[in-house]
């Protein structure tokens, strides 16, 4: 079936299998391999995109689901202030080790902060808490999301 | 400058941006997927495998595709690449299926019938010593077993006023490493390159060595980036690249394996479970007079690494304390599941979990406060090692307790906590052994190479892998320090066999002090001739003069420096559910001078909070030979939800051979989180802790007296 969406601020139109996740239709078909796989089983969160604005877990999410919809990948979202600005917290709270949860992560990040711009430690736990890291212990990642709502204050 | 000040991670940005490519990102065109047909049985002969046709353009490998040895060439050479006649655990692979679709593939696996004539299989410790299942290993499954000792333990025993005894058990543990396991192989030419996640390009080089049988210069290993190892990454790695090595061959296309999650969880290696025995000899004032103690491991059904894993253990089977007398023992025993191997901390974590929770028992035994009994028990400089070496360098325990005192208030919380159920506080001192255990590093003869280029940068030739514990930023640190150029100008990219000499694998928390340290070494060379246009010198491993070692006696100086740590865990237990919340984790670690402030609390907190995971989280049972569970839905792992606050400070006691000071930090936060925590359990609840993890099933059993 084809189907139409916004990825990344660019309307595309594909003909594929609905069934097909979105997960594997970024990574095979688009080539966008930033959004990674660490489970496909909805467990881990690397696979993390926004749909609508919501965080959802791309290896779980059918692109029947997708017509319509805007997705934000890291690859979009990279070009942003806000991506800069988070992306400077992670670095100077020590966020980032092996990398493969981050892009999810900083997607995690900004989907809390759209919703909230000003979370407390606890709504940073609970936003992230769908995305597994098992190098830093997730407390530089709660700091780095702190950090970039306050020096991104007004950004969000 | 400073060097402990942090700079921004040289791989950052692409990790941000999601440009890192790892194993699965790579386009490699024309290229092939395999899935692995894995063992349903945990142990038994193969006596018939029924292969339906196979569609064109797909293909089978197995043993038979195995050029040279089928034998994953580790300590030993008792692990198939496949397995021919016989199966030792569930998911031992057996064969490949190999084609353009990965989900056609996985639709002729279904196809393949195995037939198997069962053994009678041998899951537990118990069963592998006193079982009446023939032997998987010997005559006795034994994989090996050794034994130490200082004094007469046997007097200290009769002199005894008191005698403490203990057993303590820990469970299986997986990585949950986030990048799966993976690996391509590409074959052209007559030589074959392999490129995936993996810790040591060199031990995966010698296995492919060791399966074609080839020279070493047809064989490539590149490192693609690595999304964390953990010791998961150590040796499993070279039994898939023999895989997509030979898939590659038979082939002549390009092959891809990456393990699925579950996978992954069914057939990589795993946490030694262990059983730790004590029995201590004290005299009427607590002091000790020996210790005897036998630390037994479940290598499961190959022997990998277990050798190593289970001396490093027993080295640290009397932990801190201070004895005259010691006697210590260690059997790995061969079982039939998944191959236990390394995991961070590699068998101390479970030694120190032994005897630091027999040291809270001991101060409960004498009734002192765990804080100032293990403090005072403790050796200091001078004093000797388990192994009877010597700790050379300042042993800084009463700093690191009176900072610890400080921060978490345990003194005050312990003795408030003695009247309030439910709220308990624990503690725990320990150290870990920088480098390879023994004469490891001596045989490891590691070498490492700098080359001042024509673009006037100068670029790292090692075989020292990034996998997320930040080597990639400390290593260039420590060479633009060393030869005053800024960082930019010191290249370092993912290691290739081609490229770069062995300097050993990405290990046992060696990477900045024995890598680091050469390297150091090497810039002292180069300095002179940074004028020139292109230069490249080498350096060779030595072991500092002072280390004496006697690899069959298992005596002396089993590592030449130890960083040392000091842990607190705070916990409340539900009266209802028996629910354990961690409400606050301290640490206070000498771990040298760090290359780099923030990439070191990075690794303390980080490793605290896996610790905690195996302290009460990660359960993982044996079943029938299946891992219960055996998928990352049911396997619990720490989520930010269930991290404390943790607090980490650093005691800096430069090491004189270690790089501006540096000592080991990597596996260090490992090993004192279970102990504390059992030990804060203990006192909320009254029972007596002798197994982790610490789930509220667990504490209802022991409620209701077992
Ligand atoms: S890959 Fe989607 S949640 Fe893990
Ligand atoms: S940085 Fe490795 S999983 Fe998060």
């Amino acid at each position: 079936m084809v189907i139409e969406f916004v990825l990344n601020g660019e309307r595309i139109k594909a003909d594929v299998n609905p069934e097909k996740r979105l997960l594997h239709f970024l990574r095979e078909d688009i080539g966008l391999k930033g959004t990674k796989e660490g489970c496909g089983e909805g467990e881990c969160g690397a696979c993390s995109v926004l749909l609508n604005g919501k965080l959802v877990h791309s290896c779980l999410v059918p692109l029947i689901m997708v017509d319509g919809r805007d997705v934000l990948t890291i690859e979009g979202f990279r070009k942003t202030e806000r991506f800069r600005v988070l992306k400077e917290a992670f670095s100077e709270e020590g966020a980032v080790q092996c990398g493969f949860c981050t892009p999810g992560m900083l997607l995690a990040a900004e989907a809390l902060l759209r919703e909230n711009p000003e979370p407390d430690e606890e709504d940073i736990k609970e936003a992230i808490s769908g995305n597994l890291c098992r190098c830093t212990g997730y407390l530089s990642v709660v700091r780095a999301i702190k950090r970039a709502s306050i020096k991104g204050r007004g950004l969000w | 400058m400073d060097i402990s000040k942090p700079v921004e991670r040289v791989d950052l940005l692409e990790k941000c941006q999601g440009n890192a490519l790892f194993v699965d990102d790579l386009e490699i065109p024309g290229l092939l997927h395999a899935v692995t047909l894995r063992s349903r049985i945990p142990r038994g002969r193969i006596k018939r495998i029924e292969v339906p046709e196979i569609p064109e353009r797909y293909w089978i490998v197995d043993y038979r595709d195995v050029p040279g040895k089928n034998s994953v060439k580790m300590l030993s050479e008792d692990m198939p690449f496949f397995a021919e006649d016989k199966v030792n655990y569930i998911g031992e692979p057996i064969l490949l299926v190999v084609g353009e679709d990965k989900e056609k593939a996985k639709r002729i696996l279904k196809d393949i019938y195995v037939e198997y004539e069962e053994i009678e299989p041998v899951f537990t410790i118990e069963e592998a010593l006193n079982g009446n299942a023939p032997p998987i290993y010997g005559d006795n499954n034994r994989f090996v077993e050794y034994e130490f000792s200082r004094g007469d333990v046997d007097d200290a025993f009769r002199k005894a006023y008191r005698i403490v005894e203990g057993e303590y058990r820990t469970g299986l543990q997986e990585h949950i490493y986030l990048e799966p396991q993976g690996m391509i192989g590409i074959y052209s030419e007559g030589k074959v390159k392999v490129i995936g996640s993996m810790q040591c390009p060199y031990y995966v080089k010698n296995a492919l060595v060791h399966g074609l049988g080839w020279p070493e210069d047809r064989i490539q290993v590149v490192q693609a980036t690595t999304g964390g190892g953990f010791g998961g990454k150590e040796d499993f790695p070279s039994l898939i690249a023999g895989h997509v090595a030979f898939a590659s061959i038979k082939i002549g296309r390009p092959v891809k394996l990456i393990l699925e999650r579950n996978e992954d969880i069914l057939s990589t290696t795993k946490r030694h479970p262990s059983i730790v025995r004590h029995r201590t000899a004290l005299d009427r004032d607590g002091n000790i007079l020996g210790m005897d103690v036998e630390i037994i491991l479940d290598a499961g059904a190959y022997i990998t690494l277990s050798p190593v894993v289970l001396q490093r253990a027993i080295f640290a089977g009397t932990g801190v304390y201070k004895t005259p007398n010691l006697r210590v023992k260690g059997i790995a025993v061969a079982t039939n599941h998944v191959p236990s191997g390394a995991f961070r901390g590699f068998g101390s974590p479970q030694a120190f979990f032994g005897v630091e929770l027999h040291g809270t028992n001991l101060s409960d035994e004498m009734g002192i406060s765990p804080f100032e009994y293990k403090k005072s028990m403790s050796v200091r400089r001078g004093d000797l090692t388990p192994t009877s070496g010597k700790f050379r360098s300042d042993v800084k325990i009463d700093e690191i307790m009176s900072r610890l005192d400080k921060l978490s208030g345990f003194t005050e919380k312990y003795r408030k906590y003695r009247d309030e159920k439910w709220k308990g506080i624990g503690v725990s001192l320990f150290f870990h052994g920088c480098g390879f255990t023994g004469d490891g590093e001596v045989r490891l003869d590691s070498r490492v190479k700098l080359a001042k280029r024509k673009d006037g940068k100068v670029e790292i030739l090692v075989s020292t892998v990034e996998m997320g514990q930040g080597a990639q930023t400390a290593l260039r640190k420590i060479v633009s320090h060393a030869l005053n150029i800024p960082i930019e100008q010191v290249i370092y990219r993912n290691p290739d066999t081609d490229r770069v000499p062995d300097s050993g694998p990405t290990v046992a928390s060696r990477t900045v002090m024995i890598v680091g340290g050469l390297l150091h070494r090497a810039c002292e060379k180069l300095k002179d001739h940074m004028g020139e246009m292109e230069y490249v010198v080498e350096e060779r491993f030595r072991m500092p003069e002072y280390v004496r070692w006697d690899q069959k006696k298992l005596h002396g100086d089993s590592y030449p420096e130890y960083s040392w740590g000091g842990v607190v865990v705070e916990v409340e237990v539900d009266p209802v559910t028996f629910e354990v919340k961690t409400s606050g984790m301290w640490g206070v670690y000498d771990v040298g001078i760090p290359i780099d402030e923030r990439i070191i609390i990075g690794q303390l907190e980080g490793g605290m909070v896996q610790a905690l995971g195996w302290a009460y989280l990660e359960k993982m049972d044996l079943k029938k030979g299946f891992l219960i569970p055996g998928t990352i839905t049911d396997y619990t792992i720490p989520t930010a939800k269930d991290v404390p606050e943790i607090v980490v400070e650093l005691v800096r006691t430069p090491y004189e051979y270690g790089p501006f000071g540096a000592k080991c930090a990597g596996e260090l936060p490992f090993v004192g989180v279970a102990p504390a925590f059992a030990s804060a359990v203990q006192q909320a609840t009254g029972i007596r802790i002798d197994k982790i993890p610490i789930t509220p099933e667990y504490l209802l059993e022991k409620m209701n007296g077992d």
